[in-house]
């Protein structure tokens, strides 16, 4: 296959692939709009009623009453989309279409699945938001590996030592304490990551694999040879939830932003900086640089070496304050792998997210969506089984890396080690 | 696992010249000084750790006492040990074949649990069959359900270029859901029961066990014969077979082998269909061996273990089939460990993830160690 393509005058190999990728949004367009028209069929008297406020906000909106036709509406658009992108797409305008059908389609999902019922949408985004913080957190962990090329399957075993970390020090010392200490030892396996792979020249992928596996084991075994016998170890305070004043006001994105705890207000923020980090700063060139070419990267007195340690470093920190969360964020104790492979769903978020801090946050999000959405399913009794759902990101997820839809591009130099001459 | 590191034409050619002409002793070195330096100092680790945690001297000495005891001791021990090492050889020979071939498979777990859940439903479905025939061909289910499964991850690498890496990785959290899903359908879940576990596999379809002449608590299988034909099936695919040369010439160098005419697209699909097909039937052995029926998470990890023997064995069946026996020794005598000495049976993972440090760093091991290798073999294949 390779070689056919290359034998293709590559300006005609482009353009091919460009109509190709606008084709295959196109009729993915026109599938989402049958499958709204045909299942996702609402009867035209029902309706769908979305509570915007819960008693005690300060402002309290109306509900929102959402007639059965406006997924007609929904077909009407999404097959308009998907015949323009099928006759004449660009790929400017194939992300964009994309993006705005599957919003559609969530939306038309939603008005089905509550049809002649109610349903708390402040209260599901704000868990959406909630379920987002570790995978945004582990996600974002592997944008800082990934973009000095240093492949991150160790993020699992990270966020398991910080949460773990955070139970037993948040213990001992009080929250606060704990969560430095969760920051500073996933700090310490990033550390490890990156001597095993800058410095053994270990392939990156086995090392990742191994410090999962260590991590696991490690964690386990205290878990059943310790605090088995001594709770008290085990109990940590919890965070508790701080409205912003004012803007925890604004109604459905206050309880979602502004009403939680430590966790989500630390994720925005370091997303934040993160992404001016990397794109705005001297540093976060730098640190590119070495992702995409590192030997032009030495050439020109950039350490490679010494760049990789500190990024690889830094994204076990974050990866650590991550899996805080699972304890010192929501239940205050240690379980065995707690962390149940949300740290494969961050490396998934990073790449939906295309290597971007942000990509990452909002990917994060559709996962965590999915997530919530998943448990609340089950209360309004839909006939789609909640395991189906549960599967759509991750089948997402090898949809964009098999880049069927836009192209997901890691950095250049990615999981290969360096040698300096 | 070949990274090349750097272009220095000079420095390889010097290298090369000095691998032949001490070749005895650094394959000597690679092959066996490496893995039991690795096994031993993991060892230690481990009796730190228990130290650590607060375990006296004397428990620790009891609980490695009771690890020889409880894997080679007697014949329970071994029994116990062989019925362990069955399916973790099987799927790790998946993963080494993926290895020569240049794929790096996380999906053992996910292509095990679907191949076990086919193996259980095949038995159940036709429960008329008599006996080797029912056997057989539900492990056939398994091994071919576990190669379809696979293959997704080898189609979307050969076509787009997906890395199998996400892809499997994907694949095994969707066959998590999966196979809860499919464990609640009226078909497939036990009568009378409303948690997610099978119907139980037929007598006609269990594989029998070979010691309960002796003892009826001893478990060991038939899939221990399974598990050596599998051994030297793959021997014969991967060094006396054509396709298995264009696996290793694709895993040593892709570029070359595609010029040399393999098909690399080709190979990719089918390396990781034959992976995937072994990984099910390890799953098809633990539930007509051992388990009788399938749950959520009745692979235990083994698909993740699988990777750690792969890379102890070198990728070679002979070795992933010694890694398996010392995993499964572990294994053993770490259940053994725990009731004896109550030391939890997690510190035999420990065990096993710091031996994968030391095999897969060979750099880190000759820091440590340094007296145990030349001097000037350094800086051998990372």
């Amino acid at each position: 296959m390779t070689a056919a393509t290359t034998n293709a005058a590559s300006g005609e190999k482009i353009d091919s692939g460009k109509a190709r990728q606008a084709r295959i949004t196109g009729g993915i367009l026109i599938a989402l709009a049958l499958l709204v028209l045909f299942v996702l069929d609402v009867g035209t008297g029902e309706v769908a009623t979305f509570k915007l406020s819960r008693p005690r906000d300060a402002i309290v909106l109306g509900d929102l009453v959402v007639p059965g036709s406006f997924n007609l509406l929904v077909a009407a658009l999404l097959a308009f989309l998907g015949v323009r992108q099928f006759l004449r797409g660009g790929v400017r305008w194939s992300n964009l279409s994309i993006g705005i059908g599957l919003a559609l389609v969530i939306m038309a999902f939603l008005v089905w699945a509550t049809a002649g019922k109610s349903f708390s949408l402040t209260g599901m985004l704000q868990a959406t938001m909630v379920r987002a913080v570790p995978i945004a957190l582990g996600g974002l962990a592997g944008v800082l590996s990934e973009r000095v090329a240093v492949i991150n399957i160790a993020i699992e075993g990270m966020l398991l030592a910080g949460a773990f970390t955070g139970a037993l020090i948040g213990s001992l010392l009080g929250s606060w304490l704990g969560l430095a200490a969760a920051v500073m030892v996933g700090g310490m396996f990033g550390m490890m990551l990156a001597a095993l792979v800058v410095t053994y020249r270990m392939d990156q992928i086995i090392a990742g694999v191994v410090i999962n596996l260590l991590v696991l084991g490690l964690t386990s075994y205290v878990t059943s040879q310790v605090f088995a016998h001594n709770r008290s170890l085990n109990n940590a305070q919890v965070f508790r939830a701080w409205k912003v004043p004012l803007l925890g006001d604004i109604p459905v994105l206050g309880p979602m932003l502004f009403q939680q705890n430590l966790f989500v207000y630390g994720a925005l923020i370091l997303v934040g900086v993160s992404t001016y980090y990397l794109f705005y700063t001297k540093g976060g060139l730098r640190a590119r640089a070495v992702g995409e070419h590192p030997r032009a990267a030495d050439t020109l007195g950039i350490d490679v070496y010494w760049t990789r340690y500190f990024h690889v470093t830094l994204a076990g920190m974050v990866a650590g304050f991550g899996g805080a969360w699972f304890t010192l964020g929501s239940v205050g104790r240690f379980d065995e792998n707690m962390t149940g492979g949300r740290g494969y769903i961050g490396l998934a978020a990073m790449i939906f997210g295309r290597w971007h801090p942000v990509g990452a946050l909002a990917a994060a999000l559709v996962f965590g969506f999915a997530d919530s959405l998943q448990q609340k399913l089950a209360l309004l009794n839909t006939p789609i089984p909640s395991e189906f759902l549960a599967m759509a990101p991750y089948i997402a997820t090898m949809i964009v890396v098999a880049g069927l839809i836009g192209k997901a591009r890691p950095p250049a130099a990615d999981g290969k080690a360096y040698v300096k001459e | 696992m070949t990274t090349s590191i750097g272009k220095r034409a000079l420095d390889d050619a010097g290298r090369a010249l000095l691998q032949r002409t001490a070749r005895g002793r650094s394959e000597f070195e690679d092959l066996v000084v490496v893995p039991v330096f690795a096994v031993i100092v993991a060892l230690i680790l481990g009796a730190l750790i228990m130290l650590a945690t607060g375990v006296d001297l004397p428990t620790i000495g009891k609980s490695f006492v009771a690890l020889a005891v409880g894997s080679v001791g007697s014949l329970n021990a071994l029994s116990e040990t062989l019925t362990a090492s069955i399916p973790l050889v099987l799927a790790g020979l998946g993963l080494g074949l993926g290895f020569r071939a240049g794929l790096f498979n996380i999906g053992a777990e996910g292509q095990l649990l679907l191949g076990g859940t086919a193996a259980v439903v095949f038995s159940f479905t036709f429960p008329s069959l008599p006996f080797p025939l029912l056997m057989i061909l539900s492990l056939i289910a398994g091994a071919a359900v576990g190669a379809l499964y696979a293959s997704i991850a080898g189609i979307l690498k050969a076509t787009t270029g997906a890395h199998e890496v996400i892809s499997t990785i994907m694949l095994n959290l969707i066959s998590y859901r999966l196979l809860e899903y499919l464990l609640r359908q009226p078909y497939i879940q036990k009568e009378g029961r409303s948690d997610p576990i099978s119907k139980s596999v037929p007598d006609a379809g269990q594989l029998p066990r070979l010691l309960d002449w002796i003892d009826p608590n001893l478990r060991l299988h038939a899939g221990v014969f399974v598990m050596l034909l599998a051994v030297a099936f793959v021997w014969w695919l991967l060094f006396r077979s054509k396709i298995g040369f264009a696996f290793r010439a694709s895993g040593a160098n892709p570029d070359a082998a595609r010029y040399a005419g393999m098909r690399s697209g080709l190979v990719i699909v089918a390396a990781m269909a034959t992976a995937g097909a072994l990984a099910g039937l390890a799953g098809a052995a633990q539930v007509q061996g051992v388990l009788g029926r399938a749950s959520p998470g009745f692979s235990a990890g083994i698909g993740f273990d699988a990777i750690a023997l792969a890379l102890l064995g070198r990728s070679h069946p002979v070795g992933i089939l010694l890694a398996g026996l010392l995993f499964g020794g572990l294994e053993a005598g770490g259940r053994q460990m725990q009731v004896d000495a109550g030391v939890s049976i997690d510190l035999i993972g420990i065990i096993q993830a710091l031996i994968i440090v030391f095999i897969a760093a060979p750099l880190l091991v000759r820091a440590i160690f340094p007296w145990g290798f030349r001097k000037d073999a350094k800086g051998g294949k990372a």
